[in-house]
């Protein structure tokens, strides 16, 4: 198969994910819309290192993945801290800091 | 069949990230999306990425999913429903706020669509011919030399040009322990509660009637007698 191909598969993920983002009110599921978003770049970036024979997209690849879970890290963190103050569980309603 | 392969792994991938975003228990959304990982990671594998596929089913699938499973039996699916329930008994009452939130999810939907469109519109229309090919050169296992995507040759370049990156990442993994810790730790109510019982348990224990003769090892060092 093409590279093409690889990269198709990867821009539908990474819609998917966006579409996920805005559209879902639960957080984590949220968390799991970034985590799509995330992945489609990977593949994109896996997809272009094997295009130039090239290990730098590959090593850039992993970064990414560090950097998801730290964010999943972060991010189930906060949502204990809301789920233990008895706050609802949904980007509507939390928005005090919108004022 | 490398192709078979690469149909069967993207259309697993593109169907779990559908399950991620349509399902709504997000119990059955975490399932989906360790299914679109390992479907990934295949599509990692047809792509000479034996390290980073078997990172993604480890790391990913592995650990970080099951982080996830955690966090959504202790917070619990019941709000999603139950804030659904209240959110569409206030909407037929007031009349207004509902349909705001399904106009927004409309305009999330086409600007996903329209989101796609152009990147594939920016796929189709590309000037780069490499895009049309299998990819560079590749000879597996030449001896004496790390061949593409093998751990050797990624912690190769690990450790000599993308040393900086390493330590970085490293450096963001530890600051995020500890914000995680800070944020989902409990303040101050480990003294005030846990301690508080298990002294008072302790106390308890040793005012239970002792045997006639017997002591304690505190009145064997010459403590107060109890």
């Amino acid at each position: 198969m093409s590279i093409a191909w690889y990269l198709a598969v990867s821009a539908i993920v990474f819609s998917l994910g966006v579409v996920g983002v805005i559209t879902r009110r639960n957080p984590l599921v949220v968390l799991l819309c970034l985590e799509l978003m995330l992945n489609g770049a990977n593949l994109a970036l896996v997809a272009f290192s094997r295009m130039w024979g090239n290990g730098d997209g590959q090593i850039l690849a992993l970064i990414v993945m560090t950097v998801a879970a730290c964010e999943v890290c972060i991010g189930l963190g906060m949502i204990v801290a809301i789920h233990r103050r008895r706050l609802p569980i949904d980007v509507d309603e939390l928005r005090e800091l919108q004022g | 069949m490398s192709a078979v392969l690469f149909f069967i792994a993207g259309f697993g991938a593109i169907a779990g990230a559908t399950g991620v975003v349509v399902l709504r228990d997000p119990f059955f959304s975490v399932l989906a999306l360790v299914g679109h990982l390992i479907s990934l990671a295949i599509l990692f594998l047809l792509l000479r990425a034996e390290f980073v596929a078997a990172v993604q089913v480890v790391v990913y699938a592995g650990a970080v999913m099951v982080l996830y499973v955690f966090v959504v039996a202790y917070v619990g699916d019941q709000s999603e429903s139950l804030q659904a329930r209240l959110r569409g008994a206030a909407g037929n009452g007031l009349g207004g706020h509902g349909s705001i939130g399904s106009d927004l999810r409309l305009g999330g939907v086409i600007l996903g669509g329209a989101l796609l469109v152009e990147l594939l519109i920016a796929l189709l229309g590309t000037g780069l011919g490499a895009i049309n090919s299998k990819g560079a050169g590749y000879n597996p296992g030449r001896v004496g030399t790390e061949s593409f995507g093998t751990a050797a040759y990624i912690g190769n370049l690990l450790l000599t040009r993308f040393l900086l990156a390493f330590e970085a990442a490293s450096f963001l993994l530890l600051i995020a322990a500890v914000g995680a810790v800070v944020l989902a730790g409990r303040r101050g109510g480990l003294d005030n509660e846990e301690g508080a019982s298990g002294r008072a348990g302790r106390e308890r224990i040793l005012d239970l009637p002792r045997p006639q003769g017997t002591g304690t090892m505190a009145e064997g060092v010459g403590g107060p007698r109890r």
